[in-house]
């Protein structure tokens, strides 16, 4: 059987950048992802967001590991070519109230470490936020704000940790996990996890499961929390309104979340949301109609001019709770069980920091950790069409023919970007999306479907049948005409 | 840079038919542009009778109207046709780039035609509460899976609003063994022309509900089923009336929606609500010497007009050009 000295469960953002910290050392090393690709999860649904560290409870583990994150994330984002954009954020204020209030907020941001703040007045908004209300009379000013592709950061993560040597699993659920005898104190194996492509053993296990944390870390004899899901709809505009604000705008943030926001997005389209409401059901991704109204709503009050028919696209995530914080520990009652849960927002900006902390405390915990002599830090950086000029395209259809070959035409993705996606690791037509954007354009892949479907089919040796939107039992169509 | 007297943007009904009549016209250089690998444009998904009516006085079928301007179009002298061709920029000065595959061509136009046709509204662009499922297409993607791919989309259908390609997708799944369980329209009559009313839905026994409209979509990986509630004057839900339709796919023929990125980014006035370009008068737009025709100019109910009106838009460039030497 084989065996690990870590496993880490979850191919989120925070799996991901704990395999690549972890890559950095002499370890045998395998991540297990139930799904059928990397970044399925929470870490596909939010709002893409590398928060500056403000609007955080003073004291809290998610306060100080959001300010690391922030310039930890810039640091790998250069390191993998991730595009990173720092645009910085406003939280705005609208009353004589909201603005004392911001000082507070900026207070307490300075506490923690937050760099680059800055309290700005009407004239200043009305200079460099000209769509923002004329309610407006005062704005918190963070410039290290910045937005990325939450998907393509987990993808690059990934493929960068497995170039240092972690083996990845996709499709292995973790089903079970059994305690071994600890016969051999000192070195042997801990767990035995049982997924449907077989068992394998390890002496540390990392819980990095998002919303199934709970289960994974009663199942390893640990339990200790609930994640109870928090669901956040987000709604984006057609990229025509893509200069709509200069910033990620926030209203004053509230005591479950950080309120209705005006983000720009990394891929051009700004988006509305996200919505903070508990549900109970951790498949419940649905968006609803008291959601697009409270988006809306909210978002109008910032910026009048949105309109529903901006709306293209719309879709809701679950931030995965267990209390108000954070959970990263080490469960003494289960030696070797780190759980890495309760990662709600900021998570995401927060990962690379909970990677370096998780290393300490598996450390703390005995894990030898001796560095490799040569650990690959740099990434192959990928083209995509749609982000750059067109004299730099013409040189790349020239190198490469099939660059010439238009798959998606809303967002100009050619044949070549497809393969590469597909040679990367992509299997599905989401997956293809989140790394191409074909599909993701205004016409929602009414003209490209067919054609990414080909290629995949090709590709990856499966009949058109076969092809699915995000793993097994989306198949996009039903069978071939005539042959039921 | 090279320099042409006449690019054309799109090797559809429309394209053709400007680029013939520009030709009879007296324009001796024509440029016809086409992303896909042969022309045609939508009528080569289009494999059911009724286009050339009022053109031909005949019944033909989508490939049958297109191949009669195709062979026209190929056999003029002066009409270059470059197919896999995707224009992808294009300025006010009628500076031209399209890619294709192994080259990227900047060309410079003394007048440009657009016939870039239309999209179709998806479910994005409707707000339906729920899930997001596979299984959720729009009609005109159904229709090339089936007719151009040989794929059936689905076995239990739902059909959302009654444009005619949602029709004619009805009645197209039924023959292909599908079951259509209904074709749920938020207005109080169809869009759709009384013939396909007639014989796509009624001859076929479909239930059709005016006045309802979906309200959720329920499945995780694949659509489960969906709830359908009947609906006020003004589109408002009434408490009450909300029942369960099962099925596994769901078509949207929700409306069409000129395909015009291109001329806007040159500068082009659009109106925000159609799409289409802000003009007095057929196929003219606020730049002079470029000219829209067929479905990017207005969504058009039937070829034989797209026709009739692109034959204008060569004349006019025609025109225009003569007028300018
Ligand atoms: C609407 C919304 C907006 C947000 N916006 C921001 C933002 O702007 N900035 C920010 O910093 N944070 C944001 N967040 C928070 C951030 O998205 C999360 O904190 C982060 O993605 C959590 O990552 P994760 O790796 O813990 O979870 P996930 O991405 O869910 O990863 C866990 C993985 O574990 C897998 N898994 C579960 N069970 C098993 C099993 N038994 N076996 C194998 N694999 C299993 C899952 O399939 C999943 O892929 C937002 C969250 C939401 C919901
Ligand atoms: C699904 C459907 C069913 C229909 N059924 C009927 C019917 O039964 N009877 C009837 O009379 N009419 C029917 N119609 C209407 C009729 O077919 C259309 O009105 C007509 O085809 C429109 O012609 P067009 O040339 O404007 O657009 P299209 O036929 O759409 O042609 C546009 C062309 O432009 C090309 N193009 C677009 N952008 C670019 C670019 N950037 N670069 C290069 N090329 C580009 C496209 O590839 C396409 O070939 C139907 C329409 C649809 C959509």
């Amino acid at each position: 059987m084989k065996q690990y000295d870590v496993v880490i469960i979850g191919g989120g953002v925070i799996g991901a950048s704990i395999a690549r910290e972890l890559s950095r050392y002499k370890l045998s090393m395998a991540l297990f992802e139930k799904e059928e690709e990397l970044a399925f999860g929470v870490s596909k649904s939010n709002s893409g967001i590398i928060h500056s560290g403000t609007q955080n409870p003073p004291g809290s583990l998610k306060a100080k590991l959001c300010v690391q994150g922030n310039a930890l994330t810039r640091k790998i984002a250069r390191e993998l070519g991730v595009d990173l954009k720092k645009v910085g954020s406003l939280i705005v204020a609208f009353t004589e109230e909201e603005r004392l209030e911001l000082l507070k907020i900026k207070k307490d941001a300075e506490i923690l470490g937050v760099p680059g703040l800055k309290i700005v007045g009407r004239d200043w908004i009305r200079k460099h936020e000209p769509n923002l209300s004329a309610q407006a009379c005062a704005a918190l000013y963070a410039s290290t704000t910045g937005i990325i592709s939450p998907y393509r950061l987990v993808y690059d993560l990934c493929e960068n940790a497995a170039r240092n040597g972690v083996e990845f699993h996709l499709s292995s659920k973790v089903e079970k996990i059994s305690a071994l005898p600890v016969s051999d104190g000192k070195s042997g194996p801990r767990f035995e996890i049982s997924t449907p492509k077989g068992s394998f053993r390890t002496r540390y296990l990392v819980n990095a499961a998002g919303l199934y944390a709970d289960e994974i870390s009663k199942m390893a004899g640990a339990g200790g929390f609930e994640i109870i899901p928090r669901k956040g709809e987000e709604f984006l505009l057609d990229k025509k309104r893509e200069h709509l604000v200069n910033h990620v705008l926030y209203p004053l943030p509230t005591e479950k979340s950080k309120g209705i926001l005006i983000i720009k997005t990394s891929d051009g389209n700004p988006m509305i949301g996200p919505t903070a409401h508990d549900v109970t059901d951790k498949e419940d991704l649905s968006t609803s109609d008291a959601g697009l109204k409270e988006v809306l709503e909210s978002a109008r009050k910032m910026i009048p001019t949105i309109s529903e028919s901006d709306i293209i696209a719309y879709f809701s995530g679950l931030r995965p709770t267990a209390g108000h914080d954070f959970i990263i520990r080490h469960e003494n009652a289960v030696p070797g069980l780190l759980n890495v849960a309760g990662i709600q927002s900021p998570g995401l900006t927060s990962a690379p920091a909970i990677a370096l902390m998780a290393r300490d405390i598996l450390k703390d915990n005995g894990l030898i950790l001796r560095k490799k002599r040569f650990f690959h830090r740099h990434q192959r950086e990928e083209n995509h069409l749609f982000a750059i000029p067109l004299d730099k395209a013409k040189k790349l259809v020239k190198k490469d023919a099939s660059y010439g070959d238009i798959v998606c035409r809303c967002e100009m993705v050619s044949a070549k970007e497809i393969t590469d996606a597909i040679s990367r690791g992509a299997m599905t037509l989401d997956g293809i999306k989140f790394r191409t954007r074909a599909q993701a354009g205004r016409c929602h892949g009414g003209f490209c479907t067919t054609r990414v479907m080909k290629i995949l089919a090709e590709k990856t040796r499966r009949g058109l049948a076969e092809i699915t939107k995000r793993g097994r039992g989306s198949e996009i169509v039903k069978g071939e005409r005539g042959n039921d | 840079m090279t320099e042409r007297e006449l690019i054309i943007i799109g090797g559809g009904p429309a394209g053709m038919a400007a680029a013939i009549a520009a030709r009879e016209n007296g324009v001796k250089d024509i440029l016809l542009i086409e992303r896909d690998q042969c022309l045609g444009g939508i009528l080569n998904q289009c494999i059911h009778t009724g286009f050339g009516l009022e053109y031909f006085k005949e019944v033909l079928t989508g490939p049958e109207y297109a191949s009669r301007f195709m062979s026209k179009v190929k056999s003029m002298p002066g009409i270059e046709i470059s197919l896999r061709s995707f224009a992808v920029r294009l300025t006010k000065e009628k500076k031209l780039t399209y890619l294709k595959p192994g080259k990227m061509e900047k060309v410079k136009a003394k007048a440009i035609i657009m016939a870039t046709g239309c999209r179709e509204k998806t479910r994005e662009m409707v707000h339906i509460a729920g899930m997001r499922p596979s299984g959720v297409f729009s009609a005109g993607l159904a229709q090339k899976l089936i007719n151009i791919e040989g794929l059936l989309p689905g076995k239990e259908i739902v059909i959302v609003g009654s444009g005619d390609i949602g029709l004619i997708m009805a009645r197209r799944l039924v023959l292909e063994g599908a079951k259509v369980s209904g074709v749920v329209e938020i207005e109080a009559q169809s869009r759709g022309l009384a013939r396909n009313i007639v014989q796509c839905i009624e001859d076929f026994d479909i239930p059709i509900y005016f006045n309802h409209k979906i309200s959720r979509i329920y499945g995780k990986n694949r659509v489960e089923r969906v709830d359908i509630v009947r609906v006020d004057g003004n589109f408002n839900e009434i408490p009450g009336s909300s029942f369960e339709i099962k099925c596994d796919t769901i078509l949207m023929s929700v409306g069409l929606i000129p395909e015009n990125e291109l001329i806007e980014m040159a500068g082009v006035v659009i109106d925000k609500k159609t799409n289409a370009p802000v003009s007095g008068e057929l196929n003219k737009t606020s730049i002079p010497g470029i000219f829209v025709c067929g479905n990017s100019f207005k969504v058009y109910d039937i070829v034989d007009s797209v026709t009739r009106d692109s034959l204008i838009a060569g004349k006019l460039a025609a025109e225009y050009l003569r007028s300018r030497r």
